[in-house]
C-alpha cells in the first residue's frame, strides 16, 4: 500500500513535470516573451533589463530549472493582461469554479445512482423507458443548448434565475463561496444543471450496465439463494460491485468538469478558471495560459491518485499484501 | 421402494416447467416426480440441459422469467411452496432450503469477508444478537473443516483456496440448518483430490444434522460415493430412479445404462470407451414416445409413439417400455446369457 502509494507519487511528479516542460515551452517559445511584455515604445536598455530579470540569458535547462521552482512555488509570472500575477488571478478565479463543479459532481451522482439502480432492477417499467430516452437526450444535447434554453426559460421568460455571474459571495479567507447567500445560490442553480445534465445520464447508464451485469454473477445468486432481502442483495451486494467502475468514470469526470467547464462558464459568464482562460486566449496571455494548463493536470493527478486510493478502501482484494494467506485445500 | 414412514423432507409431483418464447411455450421439464426422506441424500444426474440444474432451481424458488411453472407441485415437509409469494419464499430460502452453487470461486460477494456473509445470512433468519451469529458462524466454519476458523473467519474470500470457499459456501447454506439442501454441481469446479473431502463433509453433515440433500451432478463418482438413491434424467423427464448400487450396477433403462458405460474405469481393461450415439434433443423438438428413442440401441415401435411412465421394477423406477415387456415376460431386460446383436458389444464392459 505505502510502496504503491509512493510509485503513485512518483508518477505523478513525472507528469506533472512532462506538463511543466510543456508550458515552459509555450510561454518561451510562443512569441517573444520580452516583446509581449513591454510596451511599443521600450528602449533596448529595458529589453535587456526584462531579459535579464526574466532569467532570458541563462542556458535553456536552467531557465526551465527555475521555470519548475518557481511554479511548486505558485508562481507563474504576471499577466500580460491585467498586469498582476498569475497566481493571484487563479487563486480568485478557483473557488468558482470547484464550487460549480462539486455541486455538479454531487448532484450526478445522488440522482444518476439511483436512476441507474433503478432502470437495472426493474427494466420493464414505464418509468425506466421514460429514463433511457431522457438519458439518450441529456447525452446528445451539447452544453450551450442547454445553458441558453436554461437562461431563455427560466431567466427571460420567468426571471426566476440570474443569467450570468455568481451572486453575492462571502469570503472565508482566501476562499470566496457562494453557497451561503441566497443570489449566489440562486445563480449557481443552472450553470450546475447544465454541467451535470451530460453526466446524470453517463452514470446513470454505467450503473445500470454495472448493475445488469452484477445482478448476472454467481455471489448474487447464492445471495438471494441464502434468502436475504431484496434491500440487501440489491444495495448491500450488487451496487457495491459495481461502485468500482464508477468512482474511476467520477473522478475522470471531475478532472474534466474543472478543465471543460470553459463553455458553462462562457454560457453563463461565470467568474471561474474557464472564463479566465478564455479571456487569456483571445488575448495571447501565455502565461495565464501555461499556468493554467499546469493547474488542470495538477488537478487531475491528484484526483487520480485519490481515485486509486480509494479503490483499496471498495476493494479488499487490494488491500492484502501480496502473496500471502493463500491456505491449501 | 423407499419405505420412509415419516413424511418425505421434498416432495416434487409432477412438475411441469415451461419457458415462455416467442415461437410458444418450450417444455424445459415435462413430469419429473421427486421424493427425499429426512437424512437422504439424491442424486441427480444426466447430461447437461438435461433438466437438473433447473429442477433444483425451481425448488428454491428462484426461477428467472421466461421461466415458470405451469404445472405440478413442490411440498416441503409436507406443505406446499411452488404457489408461495416471493416473500414468503425468501423467508423460505437460506433457513428451510440451503443452497450450494458450482463454482465456489464466484458464489462469494469479493468484497465482505466471510464472517460478514455468514453472520448477515444467520441474522436474516434467526433472531440473534451479532455476537451470537458471529460464535455459530466460528462453529459452522469449524464443522464444515476450515482450520482456525476464530481468525479466517474474519478473512475475504480471495484469500482462501478453491477447496476452502466451498467449505464456506456450504458453511453458508448450513448455517441456520435447512431442513433441505441443494447442492447444483458442488465439486464440478474443484480439483479431484479436494472432491472427495468436500463431498465428505457434506454428508457427514447432513447425516449428523438429519438434511435431506438434493445433489446434482454429472459425475458418476460423486454419485456412487454420496448418494443413497439416484434419479436420472434425460430431455427434462426422469429416466430412471432407485437405489444407487442398483441404478449403477443393474441399470434398467437403456439410457442409464449407456451413461454407466461412458464412465472409464480402471478395473476394466477396456480399449474404446462406449459412448452413447447423437446428442440429446432440443427442447423445441423432442419426440413422440420415449425421448431417448432415436439413440436407443433397443427401441421398438412402441418408443415411437407412447411416452413411458415410470414402471416399478426390482428396486427401482424405469420409464421404459422394455421394462414392462420384460416384466411380462419374466425375464432381466438385460440378459446376459443370449445377448442381442445391439448389446453384444457390451459384454466387455459389463462384466
Amino acid at each position: 500500500m505505502i510502496a504503491f502509494l509512493i510509485r503513485r507519487l512518483l508518477q505523478g511528479a513525472m507528469v506533472m513535470l512532462a506538463v511543466a516542460f510543456i508550458a515552459f515551452s509555450m510561454f518561451r517559445f510562443v512569441g517573444d516573451p520580452v516583446t509581449n511584455m513591454l510596451p511599443q515604445d521600450a528602449t533596448l536598455e529595458q529589453r535587456a533589463e526584462l531579459q535579464e530579470r526574466l532569467g532570458l540569458n541563462a542556458s535553456l535547462p536552467v531557465q526551465f530549472g527555475n521555470f519548475v521552482t518557481n511554479a511548486v512555488q505558485g508562481n507563474f509570472g504576471v499577466s500580460y493582461r491585467n498586469q498582476r500575477p498569475v497566481s493571484d488571478l487563479i487563486a480568485e478565479r478557483l473557488p468558482a469554479t470547484l464550487e460549480m463543479v462539486f455541486a455538479a459532481v454531487v448532484m450526478s451522482l445522488v440522482i444518476g445512482i439511483p436512476m441507474g439502480v433503478y432502470t437495472a432492477l426493474r427494466r420493464d417499467s414505464w418509468l425506466s423507458h421514460l429514463f433511457q430516452a431522457l438519458s439518450l437526450t441529456g447525452i446528445s444535447v451539447p452544453t450551450f443548448v442547454t445553458g441558453i434554453l436554461l437562461i431563455l426559460v427560466f431567466s427571460v421568460w420567468l426571471n426566476w434565475l440570474p443569467s450570468f455571474g455568481r451572486g453575492e459571495v462571502v469570503e472565508l479567507g482566501w476562499w470566496s463561496t457562494g453557497l451561503l447567500t441566497v443570489s449566489g445560490v440562486k445563480a449557481l442553480i443552472m450553470p450546475v444543471i447544465t454541467l451535470s445534465l451530460f453526466q446524470i445520464t453517463l452514470i446513470m447508464r454505467l450503473v445500470r450496465a454495472e448493475m445488469l451485469e452484477v445482478l448476472k454473477t454467481d455471489y448474487i445468486r447464492f445471495a438471494r439463494a441464502r434468502g436475504l432481502t431484496n434491500r440487501v442483495v440489491n444495495f448491500g451486494h450488487a451496487l457495491r460491485n459495481t461502485l468500482m467502475p464508477v468512482i474511476t468514470i467520477t473522478g475522470l469526470q471531475i478532472g474534466a468538469l474543472i478543465a471543460f467547464a470553459i463553455i458553462t462558464e462562457t454560457v453563463f459568464q461565470w467568474p471561474g478558471m474557464g472564463l479566465l482562460f478564455m479571456q487569456a486566449v483571445s488575448f495571447v496571455d501565455i502565461p495565464v495560459m501555461s499556468a493554467y494548463l499546469v493547474m488542470v493536470s495538477l488537478i487531475f493527478v491528484v484526483i487520480n491518485t485519490i481515485v486509486d486510493m480509494l479503490y483499496f478502501v471498495v476493494d479488499p482484494r487490494l488491500r492484502v499484501d501480496t502473496g500471502q494467506n493463500k491456505t491449501g485445500a | 421402494m423407499t419405505a420412509h414412514e415419516t413424511t418425505p423432507v421434498l416432495e416434487v409431483s409432477d412438475l411441469h416447467i415451461e419457458f415462455d418464447t416467442r415461437r410458444g411455450a418450450l417444455k424445459a421439464i415435462d413430469g419429473v416426480s421427486l421424493q427425499i426422506a429426512p437424512g437422504e441424500i439424491l442424486g441427480v444426474v444426466g447430461e447437461s440441459g438435461a433438466g437438473k440444474s433447473l429442477t433444483g432451481t425451481a425448488i428454491t424458488g428462484l426461477l428467472e422469467t421466461p421461466g415458470r411453472i405451469s404445472a405440478g407441485q413442490i411440498r416441503l415437509e409436507g406443505k406446499r411452496i411452488d404457489n408461495l409469494s416471493q416473500e414468503e419464499m425468501r423467508r423460505l430460502r437460506g433457513r428451510d432450503i440451503g443452497a450450494i452453487f458450482q463454482d465456489p470461486l464466484t458464489s462469494l460477494n469479493p468484497l465482505y469477508t466471510i464472517g460478514h456473509q455468514l453472520v448477515e445470512t444467520i441474522r436474516t433468519h434467526l433472531p440473534m444478537s451479532k455476537k451470537e451469529a458471529r460464535r455459530r458462524a466460528i462453529r459452522m466454519l469449524e464443522e464444515v473443516g476450515l482450520p482456525a476458523p476464530e481468525t479466517r473467519i474474519d478473512q475475504y474470500p480471495h484469500q482462501f483456496s478453491g477447496g476452502m470457499r466451498q467449505r464456506v459456501v456450504i458453511a453458508l447454506a448450513l448455517c441456520v440448518e435447512p431442513r433441505l439442501v441443494i447442492a447444483d454441481e458442488p465439486t464440478t469446479a474443484l480439483d479431484v483430490s479436494v472432491q472427495a473431502q468436500i463431498i465428505a463433509v457434506l454428508k457427514r453433515l447432513c447425516r449428523e444434522k438429519g438434511t435431506a440433500v438434493m445433489l446434482v451432478t454429472h459425475d458418476m463418482g460423486v454419485i456412487a460415493e454420496a448418494a443413497d438413491r439416484v434419479a436420472v434424467m434425460y430431455a427434462g423427464r426422469l429416466a430412471e430412479v432407485g437405489p444407487v448400487t442398483d441404478v449403477i450396477k443393474h441399470a434398467k433403462h437403456p439410457y442409464t445404462r449407456g451413461l454407466m458405460n461412458s464412465i472409464p474405469t480402471i478395473l476394466n481393461d477396456v480399449d474404446r470407451l462406449e459412448q452413447i450415439e447423437g446428442s440429446m434433443p432440443r427442447l423445441a423438438s423432442i419426440p413422440d414416445g420415449c425421448a431417448f428413442n432415436p439413440r436407443c440401441p433397443r427401441a421398438f415401435s412402441r418408443c415411437r409413439t407412447e411416452r413411458p411412465d415410470l414402471i416399478a421394477v426390482e428396486n427401482s423406477d424405469a420409464a421404459c417400455w422394455l421394462v414392462e415387456e420384460t416384466a411380462m415376460t419374466d425375464r432381466s431386460p438385460w440378459p446376459t446369457s443370449a445377448p442381442s446383436p445391439t448389446a453384444d458389444h457390451r459384454r466387455g464392459a459389463n462384466a
